[in-house]
């Protein structure tokens, strides 16, 4: 059984302090729905919001249509996979992962049954006699995956399961949390810092910083077309140009930028005259001329050949670096270090955003 | 030859058991590169570590003890027969805790007094945990910092004044036209007085606040380092809040627990002041019959035997209980 998750207008306060502000979201039944925003955003907070750990200050948590106010954690069909996991360190790992029957009076036979089958989905058959801490790191991982689906959750909650994990694994784990999410059917909510991870698990993302979610949708729009500054430079690499609307028109601006008029697409409807950040992804820019208003030239700082692509970082505005790759194909006549250079793309994949609050880098 | 002798072969025994361990730790050693105490100290250093050691294990720690045990084997003799013939190694000061010497017949006085320090040193420690688990708790894992603080302080401060003090200050609470009594009878509550202090309230009030703060520093140091989400896990899975105390917070701080039951009930078991100030005219605390051998009718081998009942008495209680509850000596001390 899944349900759906419905945020209604929610606000978390600490004191004075606002760590959510007017959370508006409704996630649907079955969906693998991410949260990915820096440190410090309000990602937890809101997961512990839905759990029931915190009290919105403001506004309502719905879980299967129903409001969840005066609902306790213990009571709620939710299961919470922590930061750090939080395995009983002296109990069993088949103690663990049943200890959600346990305390329903479920009786040790069939508990022991369920524990067998739950270390078959996470592939650590016969080892629920071993104590925690004999466990390697993705191995507890996913004991702590199999002790929240044992109580049967409607919902699944994620606190950045992964991140205390090695590269390597970190790949391979996503792969299985996902196809345990397909097995089980029920509504996963994953947080998480790292966009890689967020783009290729989840149906839906919904980006946040400082407690306001900026977007939400799938991987694809987020990332190629970002609805703000903020969402634009935290997700994946992006070269920001700044400057003032020269040219407006439905489909498209002109932004004036040190480096001469540059065009882009126009989603927020920005006018001439407006403060504005042109947008243009680093695997967009191509080698030459191309056409008027979506090129520019400058002097190449530093190459990094990285086998597949090639990096190379020209001087932009700022002191900031302007960053291309540029794959095999166009690799023949890569400028060298300290030669100017001449780059163009395709406008229509650059966006142009209203000037605003940006990623830390 | 005085058998009291034998205490002065100890010294000989225990620097030797020293000497050899000092010899023998570098062959026990796997690492080749080890150096072997006298190598890493010198002879000279070396000796002298080992005199200083022994010096503090015999005058500090064995020798007050071991003179009591052979003292306890004697006949109580005036001091100008000690090493004449009648000085002989004898079982009586231990045969006289269970029967009177003097006719045969059980030595019902003493037994009862010890069973009923036992017992209630037990209830003393059970009613102190029961009192100090919530608040240690709360300190470790519930409560703001100031609110913490004002705690520590409130707990603390009480401490600087002398026992004598705070058990007679207790007395006065409790009498009959205390206090608290004046308070019950104007409440309504009751028409006479309750005797407290016969019916043996005061004592464990007394002995419980006396150890409170043996008992709550073990317990706030053993759940202060349990992880909060565990807590929280187990909430998150269905468990009511008292199933977190029995899965997860009591097996964690069990250590803690173990160690602050000990201490608060060996100390109540061998307090001497609170019993006497605290207890009712009819309680007979085990240390003061102790104590009564000792100052009052001069038999010191007497009094040294039922010390090490009391002794010998506790300390098997407690490793019944350890090994109950599954806890080993070296935890508790954590
Ligand atoms: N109990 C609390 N009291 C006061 N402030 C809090 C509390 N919990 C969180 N905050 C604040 O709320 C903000 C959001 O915290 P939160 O834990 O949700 O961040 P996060 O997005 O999960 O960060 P991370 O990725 O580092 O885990 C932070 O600025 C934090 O300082
Ligand atoms: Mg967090």
């Amino acid at each position: 059984m899944s349900a759906g998750v419905e945020l209604d207008h929610v606000t978390v306060r600490f004191g004075q302090f606002t760590a959510v502000d007017n959370a508006n979201l409704d996630i649907k039944s079955g969906e693998f729905f991410s949260f990915l925003g820096p440190s410090g955003c309000g990602k937890t907070t809101i997961l512990r919001t839905v759990s029931g750990f915190l009290d919105p200050s403001e506004g309502k948590v719905k879980i299967g249509g129903q409001d969840m106010a005066g609902i306790g954690p213990n009571q709620r069909p939710t299961a919470l996979i922590f930061q750090n996991l939080a395995l009983f360190p002296l109990m069993t790992v088949a103690e663990n992962i049943t200890y959600g029957l346990r305390v329903r009076g479920v009786d040790k036979t069939a508990r022991m049954k369920k524990a067998d089958e739950l270390l078959h989905l996470i592939a650590l058959p016969g080892q629920g006699k071993k104590l925690v801490g004999e466990l390697s790191g993705g191995q507890k991982q996913r004991v702590a995956i199999a002790r929240a689906l044992a109580v049967r959750p409607k919902v699944l909650l994620l606190d950045e399961p992964l991140s205390a994990l090695d590269l390597k694994l970190r790949q391979h784990m996503r792969t299985e949390l996902r196809s345990i999410q397909r097995q089980v059917g029920i509504t996963f909510i994953y947080i998480t810092h790292d966009q890689g991870e967020a783009l290729t698990m989840s149906d839906r993302v919904a980006v946040m910083s400082d407690g306001v979610i900026e977007q939400v949708g799938d991987g694809k729009a987020v990332y190629d077309r970002p609805e703000t500054a903020f969402v634009a430079s935290f997700v994946g690499e992006n070269n920001p140009f700044m400057g003032k609307v020269s040219k407006a028109t439905k489909d498209g601006v002109a932004v004036d930028t040190e480096f001469g008029p540059l065009r882009g697409g126009n989603p927020k409807g920005l006018k001439v005259g407006d403060r504005a950040i042109l947008f243009v992804r680093p695997e967009l820019f191509k080698l030459g001329k191309g056409s008027a208003g979506a090129a520019l030239s400058s002097r190449v700082k530093s190459v990094a050949f990285e086998g597949n692509i090639t990096n190379l970082f020209l001087n932009g505005a700022a002191k900031k670096d302007i960053a291309l790759s540029i794959g095999r194909h166009g690799s023949a006549d890569i400028p060298g270090q300290g030669e100017k250079a001449t780059i163009n793309y395709d406008p229509s994949y650059a966006v142009a955003l209203p000037e605003g609050k940006m990623a830390r880098e | 030859m005085n058998s009291r002798f034998f205490v002065f072969l100890v010294p000989l025994v225990v620097i030797a058991a020293f000497w050899l361990m000092a010899n023998r730790e570098s062959k026990l050693a796997h690492d080749p590169t080890h150096k072997s105490f006298f190598e890493r100290n010198g002879t000279v250093l070396g000796t002298v570590f080992i005199l200083l050691v022994a010096f503090w294990a015999l005058f500090l720690v064995t020798l007050p003890y071991l003179y009591m045990v052979v003292e306890s084997f004697h006949p109580r003799l005036p001091p100008l027969k000690r090493g004449g013939p009648e000085d002989y190694l004898t079982l009586e000061q231990y045969k006289s805790f269970f029967v009177q010497p003097s006719d045969n017949s059980w030595n019902t006085t003493h037994l009862w007094g010890f069973f009923f320090t036992i017992a209630a040193s037990v209830a003393v420690t059970v009613l102190n945990f029961a009192i100090c688990y919530p608040l240690a708790y709360y300190m470790a894992q519930a409560g703001s910092i100031q609110k913490v603080r004002l705690i520590m302080l409130g707990l603390i401060v009480p401490y600087w004044v002398n026992e004598i003090l705070r058990a007679f200050s207790l007395r006065l609470l409790l009498a009959s036209k205390g206090l608290i009594n004046q308070m019950l009878m104007w409440l309504g509550i009751t028409d006479a007085p309750v005797d407290f202090l016969a019916n043996n309230t005061g004592l464990y009030v007394g002995l419980s606040y006396a150890y409170l703060l043996v008992m709550i520093f073990p317990l706030y140091n053993a759940i202060e380092s349990l992880d909060k989400n565990q807590i929280e896990a187990a909430r998150d899975l269905g468990a009511p809040w008292w199933k977190i105390h029995r899965d997860v917070v009591i097996p964690y701080a069990k250590p803690g627990i173990a160690s602050g039951c000990t201490m608060v009930f060996m100390l109540s078991a061998g307090s001497l002041a609170a019993p006497l100030f605290l207890g009712g005219p009819n309680t007979l605390w085990f240390t003061a019959i102790v104590y009564d051998f000792f100052f009052q009718a001069f038999n010191w081998p007497r009094g040294a035997a039922y010390a090490f009942i009391l002794l010998a008495a506790c300390i098997a209680f407690v490793m019944l209980m350890l090994r109950l509850f599954k806890v080993s000596l070296g935890e508790t001390i954590r």
